[in-house]
């Protein structure tokens, strides 16, 4: 019977020690990068006053969605919330139907109707994001129950904040899963902040948010949200857990975000992060630690995905400006969806 | 058509019985539903006939597991979920009406989320506070949000299957004092809409639209006034979303003037909806302003002695009309009561409330 104590990311028996394959390690950093240019360009671009909704961007997050995709199955769900550009375009997201939901036009992803808090790809089950906290963790939680009763045999990714933690839902949701043993994986990025708050005055000091899953029965750790191996190992062993029916597990991720809460800019001018602490999230930036150890092949191959996506990003936002607005008559379509055979 | 005389937890089981043989993808649940007791009988005996996959105790977390029913709809299943009383409902309101109402409209259209939730207005001995609340205006007012208060066991049977196979949230809010009352339900045939009003007494001297048990009294109220030679017509609601004008207001066309009595309070409530409503569109008809019978604007108290003022009796009805009406005949004396309070349905009732 597996101990259901927080364990160290290093001491647990069952993660593998595995290095990462070269492969892979590209991989990684090449959808690492495509994100990153997608948020800087959004970030870029948002003076213009034409993507005209709260825009939570995840610069510096990257490295969580992009491992724990790198795991999932095409037919594998994630849910998020409010920072999900990331979750949305690791998991397979439309770029240009993502980009045109934030300008608001009737090509977005929502057709307008959501906003960047609320995307959706259920082409590639990215199943829903919503901003209010923890809220979309009871659906995940819901939404695998369903996989597990009708015996599909995937894994369900929610993919939530240090403050949704908070919430008496997120527990309800816990103790859910592991009552009925559900494939889920529960992915919490602790970047420190709930928008200016500290963690001191939201959460007791010495306990970390892994410790939460011993106290819901299930296996809960600990890691470094900017080491891709890290990680790895823990998303591989929860996600090879819940196939094989041991249920849930909380992975907390240690990362920062570099922007403000939300919007395009950066907002150190505030205060309510040091700046020691700021540089020293900046240089464990994800990114750049991967870059550090390319091969010159592994350079040249950056430099040319980096052309690409380039491209990639401008069509994409050629698209989402050049497309409609909805008409008004969508104002009253979809309140119901459709019913009947 | 084959019609049975089942009182109305006798429908409301009698259809999730049918919805749970028909359709593998129903699943029922909520604390206690497969308990004893069985939801003042509305759900006993399922988990033995359908086993505890489908038919589900649940932990004491109402916000969850409203999300979770949600996610579940998303993937296919049909989640029936119980509250024994409104009240607790309360617990969810966010994934009520952050999520399950909008998931539909709010991506475009691509999430449908066919989720029904039943909830129980309790009434009597004592219930109080917390345990008597009829919140249906608070529902009503969320653009997504399906909601409907069968009357009779007819609409509890026909609502609930219609409800659970349509792919929006459907709210379903029960009256305790309704649960034992029968009628004729027909087991086969056409489906019932969650939309319009029912006329289930007619008349021309006075419209009396009503919601849930509030109809029951209405009909007590006519038929004392009928022995004073006022004819009242009553207007079973039954649907919030949207509040049938068409009928209601057919109505007054005919009787020039209106009475709304419903279970919650007056104030942003049903009375006040269906007042707004019929002024706004059936005002040259109107030969009196319209009046609302509701529960006064505070929270239920727990004395029988407060809570025998706090619930409008037929008699009560009755009397006011009379005097809306300007007939100045006197009513027949209330009936006494063979108990000490009006906290019980009949005097042989005796719980569970």
């Amino acid at each position: 019977m597996m101990n259901m104590s927080n364990e160290s990311s290093l001491s647990h028996p069952k993660r593998q020690n595995k290095v990462m394959s070269k492969d892979k390690r590209t991989q990684i950093l090449h959808d690492m990068v495509r994100i990153r240019m997608v948020e800087e360009e959004i970030a870029r671009r948002y003076s213009e006053q034409e993507m005209r909704c709260p825009t939570h961007l995840c610069i510096g997050q990257e490295a969580v969605p992009v491992v724990v995709s790198s795991f999932l199955k095409k037919n594998d769900l994630v849910f998020s919330g409010h920072r999900s550009h990331g979750h949305y375009l690791a998991k397979g997201g439309n770029l240009n139907s993502m980009l045109a939901e934030l300008y608001g036009k009737s090509t977005g992803c929502a057709r307008g109707k959501g906003g960047s808090q609320h995307l959706i790809d259920l082409e590639c089950n990215f199943m829903g994001s919503a901003p209010i906290l923890s809220s979309t963790i009871s659906v995940a939680v819901g939404a695998a129950w369903a996989e597990k009763y009708n015996d599909i045999g995937s894994v369900t990714v929610c993919y939530f904040g240090d403050g949704a933690t908070e919430e008496g839902n997120f527990h309800e949701a816990m103790n859910f899963a592991s009552i009925k043993s559900l494939p889920v994986i529960f992915v919490c990025e602790n970047n420190l902040y709930s928008v200016h708050s500290a963690m001191d005055v939201r959460q007791p000091a010495g306990r970390k948010i892994s410790e939460i899953a011993s106290a819901h029965g299930m296996l809960g750790a600990t890691c470094d949200g900017n080491n891709v191996e890290e990680i790895a190992a823990w998303v591989e062993l929860a996600i090879s857990r819940a196939r094989e029916g041991q249920g849930p597990t909380l992975i907390e991720c240690l990362t920062y975000r570099h922007l403000e809460h939300c919007g395009p800019n950066e907002d150190n001018d505030l205060g309510y992060r040091s700046k020691t602490e700021v540089e020293a999230w900046l240089a464990s930036d994800p990114i750049e630690k991967l870059k550090e150890t390319n091969t010159p092949d592994q350079r040249r191959s950056l430099e040319l995905w980096v052309e690409q996506v380039e491209v990639e990003i401008e069509k994409a936002f050629v698209f989402a400006k050049t497309s409609s607005f909805p008409e008004a008559s969508e104002l009253f379509s979809h309140i119901y969806p459709v019913s009947g055979e | 058509m084959k019609r049975v005389s089942l009182s109305y937890s006798e429908a409301l089981l009698t259809a999730q019985r049918q919805l749970l043989k028909q359709d593998k993808n129903v699943i029922l649940l909520g604390l206690g539903v497969p308990g004893p007791t069985g939801i003042f009988g509305s759900t006993i005996g399922l988990v033995d006939e359908f086993g505890s996959k489908r038919v589900i105790d649940t932990p004491a977390s109402e916000n969850a597991l409203t999300g979770i029913a949600l996610g579940a709809a998303t993937r296919g299943l049909r989640p029936i979920l119980v509250h024994i009383r409104v009240d607790f409902a309360v617990l969810s309101m966010e994934p009520i009406v952050n999520q399950a109402a909008k998931w539909s409209y709010m991506y475009g259209g691509q999430i449908r989320a066919p989720l029904v939730i039943r909830m129980i207005i309790g009434r009597g001995w004592g219930q109080g506070p917390q345990h008597s609340q009829s919140l249906q205006a608070w529902f009503g007012h969320v653009p997504g949000l399906k909601v409907v208060m069968p009357t009779r066991p007819s609409d509890a049977y026909g609502m609930l299957i219609t409800a659970c196979q349509d792919n929006a949230p459907v709210i379903i809010l029960e009256h305790r004092w309704l649960y034992s009352i029968k009628g004729p339900v027909c087991l086969e045939g056409e489906r019932v809409p969650l939309e319009g009003a029912e006329i289930v007494r007619h008349g021309k001297d006075i419209t009396i639209a009503a919601t849930s048990y509030m109809v029951i009294e209405a009909i007590e109220a006519a038929e004392i006034l009928s022995k004073i030679g006022i004819e009242a017509e009553v207007v079973d609601i039954r649907c919030l979303t949207p509040i049938d004008k068409n009928t209601i207001g057919k109505s007054v066309m005919k009787t020039g003037h209106l009475c709304v009595a419903d279970t919650g309070h007056s104030e942003f409530g049903v009375c006040a909806e269906v007042i707004s409503i019929i002024s706004q569109n059936y005002w040259k008809y109107l030969k009196s302003s319209p009046t609302a019978i509701s529960a006064p604007f505070v929270p239920t108290p727990t004395s029988p002695a407060l809570a025998d003022l706090y619930y409008p009796r037929a008699h009560q009805m009755a009397e006011s009309i009379a005097k809306k009406l300007k007939v100045r005949k006197t009513l027949p004396p209330e009936s006494k009561i063979d108990r000490p309070w009006r906290d019980q349905p009949n005097s042989k009732f005796i719980g569970p409330y």
